[in-house]
């Protein structure tokens, strides 16, 4: 910026007292050409074609025309894995938002002073959310063999990387006075978090662990796709017999569910704050 | 002193039953959950995969990593981004009408109902059921994963979108309308300084979360590098799957680490 600056020279406005601020240029342009630049590489990379997609887009409603009406007498195949699927989401994101407290108090900088710890920590969450989510299933479907157990774990370690981050970064931007005092009057270190920080982060730590259910269900049902269990399993069945109104039945069939789940912990969620 | 302390602490509603209660209910409903899950036992063939893995990432591919081909590591991440950047570009140009139509202050209440139902349908769709429709557009490759990333972004784009519009801060316009502003200007300088920081916020969080999720696409064959990834995996070329990893990994981070200081610089203005 130093040399952005250098070369567009800042405007100098003399106030009435005498005083000089100075405007700097603009950064808009260098912002724009910097996006543009991006844009041509991404078009040239991946063959972005206006006039293909205008003159071939009446093909993506071919299957989605299909889909309708849905097969109604499909639906009582689907009640087994949809069952799965939100027990899957539910013990996966249980197992992974209780795992994620500990790692989280240990990376958060005011409860633990020691450095190297919560670097260790933090880069250990921040890698373990990179891992993609199908990969981790794919894997746990290669120890534990195919089925519901496989997508428990992805799960799991999906919820675990999310509410690891959110929560210790709720619990750094607690309130410490009544931590401090509490270790004033003579209370252990956990005996004061236990009963300052947590009542502070409950609210929001539950809050964060019902949307991320919410969006488990939703991810659930790709899991399926790698042989995880679930809803995945039946619709990608599905797909590849070209069945496509039982597909559409699928999905409508999810939709509901996430629509209720959706309410559900909207309803929560409203009642915590 | 003591006697009012105690005499508050008395006070304190009794909630412990339904306390009680609800702890009832979360173990009631974890344990039908776990009844879902067959515990296979991890046979000696699960463990001795898991130590190839384990052994593949630790030791990858070093020719596969530093391959400058459109085989290598680095186009596939290069060929991720663009598919990341482009879908999210505009998956965020479709959100802006969507957005506008789905809030309360702007369109009557009906409308936005019906918009925000649309808006759900649109995200329930799996990631791989958008991709083979696309692929039927496109033909399989980079441009159909673009599209599907960006119809994918749709949904929660939007979502936030909707509650930067309707917390617009009208008292604004109505001074602005007060001084003898014309539209345009109202619109100038009243809406858009007040919605463009947390669009590009937006937008850049989904840029971050599509580059997470690019792998998805490479189920059905629409680029970038989750093909590779998941050929790999499934013929258990562990150390491929470690070289591409700790690519993604990496970039990933970057990525990161520099949207988060974008994000801050713009959230303190």
């Amino acid at each position: 910026m130093g040399l952005y600056d250098k070369i567009f020279k800042p405007k100098t406005i003399v106030l009435s007292n005498g005083k000089e601020v100075k405007e700097k240029f603009t950064r808009t342009p260098l912002i724009l050409l910097i996006l543009i630049i991006a844009t041509v590489v991404s078009v040239q990379i991946t063959g972005f074609d206006l006039s293909l997609l205008v003159e071939r887009i009446h093909q993506f409603f071919v299957i989605l025309g299909r889909m309708f009406p849905p097969n109604v007498d499909y639906i009582p195949n689907i009640w087994g894995p949809l069952l799965d699927t939100i027990k899957m989401s539910l013990l996966g994101s249980f197992i992974g938002s209780v795992v994620a407290i500990p790692f989280a108090i240990l990376a958060s900088s005011n409860i633990i002073s020691i450095k190297p710890v919560l670097w260790i920590v933090r880069l250990f969450l921040s890698i373990v959310r990179t891992i993609p989510t199908l990969v981790c299933a794919l894997i746990a479907t290669y120890i534990w063999g195919l089925g519901t157990m496989a997508g428990t774990v992805a799960i799991g370690v999906f919820t675990f990387a999310y509410v690891g981050k959110q929560l210790f970064e709720l619990i750094e931007t607690v309130d410490m006075g009544a931590y401090e005092a509490m270790e004033a009057m003579g209370a252990t270190k956990s005996k004061a978090f236990v009963t300052t920080v947590l009542p502070q982060v409950l609210p929001s730590y539950i809050s964060v662990c019902m949307f991320c259910l919410e969006g488990n269900v939703r991810y659930a049902s790709i899991l399926g796709y790698v042989g995880a269990g679930g809803l995945g399993l039946i619709l990608n069945e599905k797909i590849s017999w070209k069945q496509y109104d039982s597909v559409g039945m699928i999905l409508v069939i999810l939709f509901g569910t996430v629509l209720i789940i959706e309410w559900l912990s909207h309803y929560v969620r409203k009642k915590l704050t | 002193m003591n006697e009012n302390i105690r005499k508050k602490f008395e006070q304190e509603p009794k909630t412990w039953y339904y306390k009680v209660l609800i702890a009832l209910v979360v173990v009631v409903i974890i344990a039908w959950s776990s009844t879902t899950v067959q515990v296979n036992e991890v046979t000696g063939d699960g463990i001795s995969i898991a130590r190839k893995i384990i052994s593949g990432i630790f030791h990858p591919d070093t020719g596969m990593l530093f391959n400058l081909t459109a085989q290598g590591v680095p186009y596939l991440l290069l060929e991720t981004m663009c598919i990341a950047f482009l879908g999210t570009i505009v998956g965020a140009i479709l959100s802006i009408p969507l957005a506008f139509l789905a809030s309360t202050n702007i369109v009557p209440k009906p409308i936005a109902v019906v918009v925000r139902v649309f808006i759900m349908a649109v995200r329930t769709i799996p990631a791989f059921v958008y991709g083979l429709m696309f692929i039927r557009v496109t033909g399989p490759g980079a441009f159909a994963g673009l599209l599907t990333m960006s119809v994918c972004s749709i949904g929660m784009v939007s979502k936030m979108f909707i509650e930067c519009i309707e917390d617009l801060d009208t008292k604004i316009l109505e001074s602005l309308d007060a001084a003898g502003c014309t539209l345009f200007q109202k619109i100038r300088y009243g809406i858009i300084p007040q919605l463009i920081p947390d669009f590009i916020s937006t937008v850049i969080y989904r840029f971050d979360m599509n580059l997470r999720d690019a792998t998805v696409l490479g189920l059905v064959g629409a680029g970038g590098i989750g093909a590779p990834l998941i050929n790999a995996m499934s013929a258990y070329r562990w150390n491929e799957v470690g070289a591409i990893l700790a690519g993604l990994i990496i970039l990933i981070l970057i990525i990161e680490v520099i949207s988060t200081k974008i994000r801050v610089k713009l959230a303190r203005g």
